[in-house]
């Protein structure tokens, strides 16, 4: 992997720190007007999730981090580890439960991911924005209620719980905002 | 390619050029009314600056008078030839101009800005704060609620904010304190005076001249520049007669009483070229014609140069020197 000098420093570039791949979120040059530079970086680690600040002199570099992001198929959970498979070459790549995290309950078989690579292992799914999912267990509906006001909650066939609003039934198919959480309607099977 | 995709327009607002303008006018009267001269002098110059952390830009002519072609130098600020103008018996003089800075851009910093620069024979730097300070209330009238200024040495800054003593800490203490402060652990290489660059820069910096100016003053001597150096006592350490501004935790302006003495003068062009190849970076030829001018008595006197972008960025409360410039770099 190339190195990065901190000329290239910008949001979005993935390097190595502390043997951890990061991503760059700010990049600031500071510099004293009679004095040594500094580039002021903020990262994310992509395997943690937190948040790291860092300070380098300027012309140092940071190794770069081999890290892709690349939509493969979802195709089951063995109760371990889920599989994703590339739409094109059918390579298959297994997640583990640090990778996959909360988004594991919006995961449906044949929805296409985003899934961060890092040396070829997964370290991070996005699921669809909007996924369609199938209500498996929620109160009965009450008839004539059609305003989202109250509302109550509903477990869907991934096991992801939502508040959905009265008037939709058990067994119907709708639609949530994977980054929210949210309801956002109901599907006409 | 359609016209949405280009960036062709300023990015600073109409109303912020119309500031830029009426700010240009009050700092000509404010001069004037003090009888100093305003003096222009090239951008383009056979020497450039030899200070190892300022980057040139080069540049050649060639045409009549240089067939071979002639290697320049884009002015980091116009210091050397105001000083051949004082030598020459300007009197008091002052300049708007661009200054051009290689490998400088960020938030704060633009490849090339615009500087008030002015140098006042007879004043010392405790004199020319005072005029820095009467010049920054006059101009923020009407913007600033108060511009009452703050002095403090940077040894008080540092015994303040960091409990060390600036003139003789050492590398290692600076790196053990710098290594306290989240963001700052993991760095390295740095010489002593890098580490005090870093911890100025990133820790006491962004705390100095919040809500009021703030002038630092006596930086240590290897710290001086351009600046006089008073000699050490057994209880005062040498220190550099130089000061910096500060509002907002943003540098403002940077001032000398400056070296007059020309072999002195020389000494320290030939420790930066020594520091420049030791470092790899590229010789710089010693403006010879500043060191004649100084031979030949150039008078005792402080002179300061002042980021003009930035006074207008802490003036209107905004965060990036983008916002009032009408074409920065990325732009150009």
């Amino acid at each position: 992997m190339a190195n990065y000098s901190t000329n290239e420093f910008r949001s979005g570039l993935k390097v190595m720190i502390d043997n951890d791949p990061c991503a760059m979120i700010e990049c600031e040059f500071v510099k004293p007007g009679k004095g040594q530079a500094f580039a002021r970086v903020k990262l994310r680690n992509l395997l943690t999730g937190r948040t790291v600040e860092r300070t380098y002199k300027s012309g140092e570099s940071l190794p770069g981090a081999d890290v892709m992001d690349t939509d493969l198929q979802y195709l089951y959970n063995d109760g371990e580890f889920w599989y994703f498979m590339h739409p094109e070459t059918f390579e298959q790549v297994a997640a583990d439960a640090s990778a996959v995290g909360d988004n594991g309950k919006w995961l449906k078989e044949q929805d296409s991911c985003v899934v961060t690579l890092w040396n070829d292992r997964p370290i991070d799914v996005v699921p669809p924005n909007f996924v369609e999912l199938r209500i498996v267990e929620t109160d009965p509906g009450v008839r004539g209620d059609t305003a989202s006001g109250g509302g109550k909650p509903a477990t869907l066939e991934t096991g992801a719980v939502v508040r959905v609003p009265l008037f939709v039934e058990n067994d119907e198919v709708i639609k949530v905002d994977t980054r929210s959480g949210e309801y956002v309607g109901r599907v006409k099977g | 390619m359609s016209h949405q995709d280009v960036d062709w327009q300023p990015s600073a607002t109409l109303d912020a050029l119309k500031q830029r303008a009426a700010l240009m006018s009050r700092l000509r009267c404010f001069f004037a009314e003090k009888d100093v001269l305003e003096v222009e002098t090239p951008l383009l110059s056979t020497a450039g600056t030899t200070d190892p952390q300022i980057h040139s830009f080069e540049t050649r002519y060639a045409g009549p008078g240089a067939a071979q072609g002639r290697p320049l130098y884009l002015a980091t600020s116009p210091e050397f030839a105001m000083k051949r103008l004082l030598a020459a018996g300007s009197g008091p003089i002052y300049q708007i101009c661009k200054a051009f800075r290689q490998g400088e851009a960020g938030r704060l910093h633009n490849p090339e800005f615009t500087l008030l620069e002015w140098y006042r024979p007879g004043f010392d730097h405790f004199q020319l704060m005072d005029e820095v300070e009467a010049l920054v209330a006059e101009l923020a009238d009407g913007w600033l609620p108060d511009v009452s200024a703050k002095r403090m040495t940077y040894a008080e800054l540092f015994q303040q904010h960091l409990g060390l003593d600036p003139h003789t800490a050492s590398a290692e203490t600076l790196a053990q304190c710098a290594a306290g402060f989240p963001g700052l652990a993991g760095i390295s290489g740095l010489d002593r005076d890098g580490w005090l660059d870093l911890l100025m820069s990133h820790v006491i910096q962004p705390r100095l001249g919040l809500g009021g100016l703030t002038f630092v003053y006596h930086y240590p001597a290897s710290q001086a520049a351009l600046a006089r150096i008073s000699q050490s006592t057994p209880d005062v350490p040498a220190i550099a007669e130089r000061f910096e501004l500060f509002y907002q935790g943003v540098e403002l302006a940077n001032g000398f009483h400056e070296l007059t003495d020309a072999r002195e003068q020389r000494a320290r062009f030939e420790q930066d070229l020594a520091q420049r190849r030791a470092q790899d970076l590229p010789p710089i030829p010693i403006d010879e014609r500043l060191l004649t001018a100084l031979d030949e008595g150039m008078p005792p006197c402080a002179g300061v140069a002042l980021g003009l972008d930035r006074l207008l960025l802490v003036f209107n409360g905004l965060t990036r020197l983008s916002d009032v410039i009408s074409f920065p770099f990325a732009r150009v």
